[in-house]
């Protein structure tokens, strides 16, 4: 077996044994990186002299005997996290060559807990996209078949981790870019509860919405990348500061579980392989124990509508700072406005400027109340009624996209198309709930389908049970093969 | 309800600059875009609050101690253009 092909978990237990080192998990990684990077492009900096560094010292970490659950582990982050003196772009030519001269609380956990971050990775253009396509550097292609996208906007994370570039990433999800590329690059994706992850050093796209989380192989896999993360931060001034719910040991089974099947979610307008696979794992989950109801929360339909106001709005007021004066891309002009819209103009690609138009109309005199404070209004419709749902149930569920992995350039002349991809995922960023995206099969093109889980405020450990009792009933889904892999 | 977008005023307003064929693929695009937005707009919200953050937290405070922060020159290492410690620009000239 390939090391890049072990589980965190496993890895780690090699490690225990002495079986494997640090610095040569790094190295079966990126010699993987070397084989599919020309066609996957999941990176868009390989940091080769830190990440080295990193497991040598993660090696004698153990050797001390240091024993983190990351210590050694190669993975990956999404490039609108900052790292000190390594490239992080956002996938945005406003950014090209940025070097940042802070650490986000993440990359900084991740240093302290031992992992070495392998390199950045690819993404829709600020986050603002469902297929990696919108990436000012090209886009990322799915491990599973190349002529498709891997989902977005936390594409190259998913990649990377599908192919074996990495053993766990972390990406963010503002509406649902965790879990529909975990969908579609058959993983594990999580979205925490708002507020349980920092934000800070994430580039902000949709403040009210944004949350860092991870994708893993395994829900285990997840559980650990979780945990290493979570926690407040004094420098988050949003980040939750009660006691944070550790999910490695949450377990229990399906037995006595009330599990809603969210009516809106999980019938219209989606593909029957994906509502029949949905629906196979619904009755393995009653089968073993779950007691299984329908649910309904009719203002889901209004939610898609809800965020396009709302996460447009809010980019158009965070990607303000992108002016030229302080870092990043300028482009010459006359007067400091001529600069600024010149610098704008070429340093945004068309899906944001697209959003950043669409959210400065929203915010615009005369239209704030019509257009953003409405929005809002149905923001606590939804989460009104999601309460309401919870009453019912202890876990609400959907497929988590509406189709399979889809081909490049099918959605890009029709925006809303586009953002249709999300219409499952949204709801939980606009309640800020956690939800969890956990692979289920494949379709009949070889494909993976995602079962999209949703908790209560918080509730994670009951997730990460759920997650663990949905993985359970799994149906399996190959890891994809790379041709010319010989070792 | 077909809404009429002043596109150029958005677009000084978002200072990006557009030309005219950008200005008419944006017109169309926000108009598809804002007419699914018209759904929200029709919904009954009477009596129902706006919810701004998800999680119901005020004054999130921290200890009052004083912490370095970033230096002068790596707060403008990264500048376009710099000059004697400050970060420097185009004249702010009022064209009007």
């Amino acid at each position: 077996m390939n090391l890049v092909d072990l589980t965190i978990a496993d890895a780690r237990r090699m490690l225990q044994q002495g079986e494997t080192t640090a610095v040569e998990l790094l190295e079966a990684v990126v010699d993987r990186a070397s084989l599919t990077e020309a066609d996957l492009h999941a990176y868009l900096t390989i940091d080769h002299d830190g990440a080295a560094r990193a497991a040598r010292q993660a090696d004698e970490r153990r050797a001390a005997g240091d024993d983190d659950p990351l210590l050694g582990i190669p993975v990956a982050v999404k490039d609108n996290m900052t790292t000190i003196g390594v490239p992080t772009t956002a996938s945005s030519k406003v950014l090209d060559g940025y070097l940042p001269p802070y650490d986000a609380t993440v990359v900084k956990r991740l240093k302290a807990a031992g992992a070495v971050i392998v390199g950045k990775t690819n993404l829709d253009e600020f986050a603002m996209g469902s297929s990696t396509e919108n990436s000012a550097y090209g886009p990322t292609r799915n491990p599973y078949d190349s002529s498709r996208v891997p989902g977005g906007s936390s594409g190259g994370s998913a990649a990377a981790v599908a192919a074996g570039s990495a053993l766990g990433s972390y990406g963010s999800d503002t509406g649902g870019s965790i879990r529909q590329p975990a969908a579609f690059c058959g993983l594990v994706g999580m979205k925490p509860t708002y507020g349980l992850v920092s934000r800070y050093g994430l580039i902000a796209f949709a403040s009210s919405l944004d949350q860092i989380g991870p994708f893993g192989r395994t829900v285990d896999d997840a559980a650990l990348l979780l945990d290493a993360v979570s926690g407040h931060d004094p420098r988050d001034a949003t980040s939750y500061s009660g006691e944070t719910p550790k999910v490695a040991d949450a377990d229990g089974g399906a037995g006595g579980l009330r599990v809603g099947v969210v009516r809106e979610l999980s019938s219209q307008g989606i593909d029957d392989s994906v509502a029949d696979a949905f629906s196979r794992t619904v009755d393995r989950l009653s089968d073993a124990g779950a007691n299984v109801v329908e649910v309904s929360v009719p203002a889901a339909d209004l939610a898609l509508s809800a965020y396009y106001l709302i996460a447009p709005a809010e980019c158009s007021a965070n990607l303000a700072r992108f002016d030229g004066v302080r870092y990043g891309l300028r482009v010459e002009g006359d007067t400091v406005e001529s600069m600024m819209s010149a610098t704008r103009s070429d340093g945004f690609g068309p899906e944001v400027t697209r959003r950043v138009l669409l959210g400065t109309y929203a915010l615009s005199a005369g239209y704030y109340d019509a257009f953003y404070g409405q929005a809002q209004r149905v923001r606590t419709m939804i989460i009104r009624e999601f309460e309401s749902a919870y009453g019912r149930a202890d876990v609400l569920v959907s497929p988590t996209t509406p189709t399979t992995a889809f081909e490049f350039g099918a959605k890009t002349a029709d925006p809303l198309s586009m953002y249709m991809s999300d219409v499952c995922t949204i709801p939980s960023n606009l309640a800020g709930h956690p939800s969890a995206s956990v692979p289920i099969g494949v379709d009949e093109q070889g494909l993976p389908i995602g079962f999209q889980i949703m908790a209560p405020a918080l509730e994670e450990r009951l997730l990460f049970r759920v997650m663990r009792a949905v993985e359970a009933v799994a149906e399996p889904v190959p890891r994809p093969t790379f041709a010319e892999v010989a070792t | 309800m077909p809404i009429d977008i002043d596109i150029a005023h958005v677009a000084q307003l978002a200072r990006i600059a557009l030309g005219p064929d950008e200005e008419e693929l944006y017109r169309s695009q926000l108009g598809v875009i804002l007419d699914h937005a018209a759904r929200v707009q029709a919904a009954d919200t009477d009596g129902v609050p706006p919810t701004a953050h998800p999680l119901p937290m005020v004054n999130a405070f921290r200890e009052d101690i004083v912490r370095p922060g970033l230096s002068h020159s790596d707060a403008l290492h990264q500048a376009p253009d710099a000059h004697d410690g400050y970060f420097r620009v185009p004249p702010a000239l009022d064209v009007e």
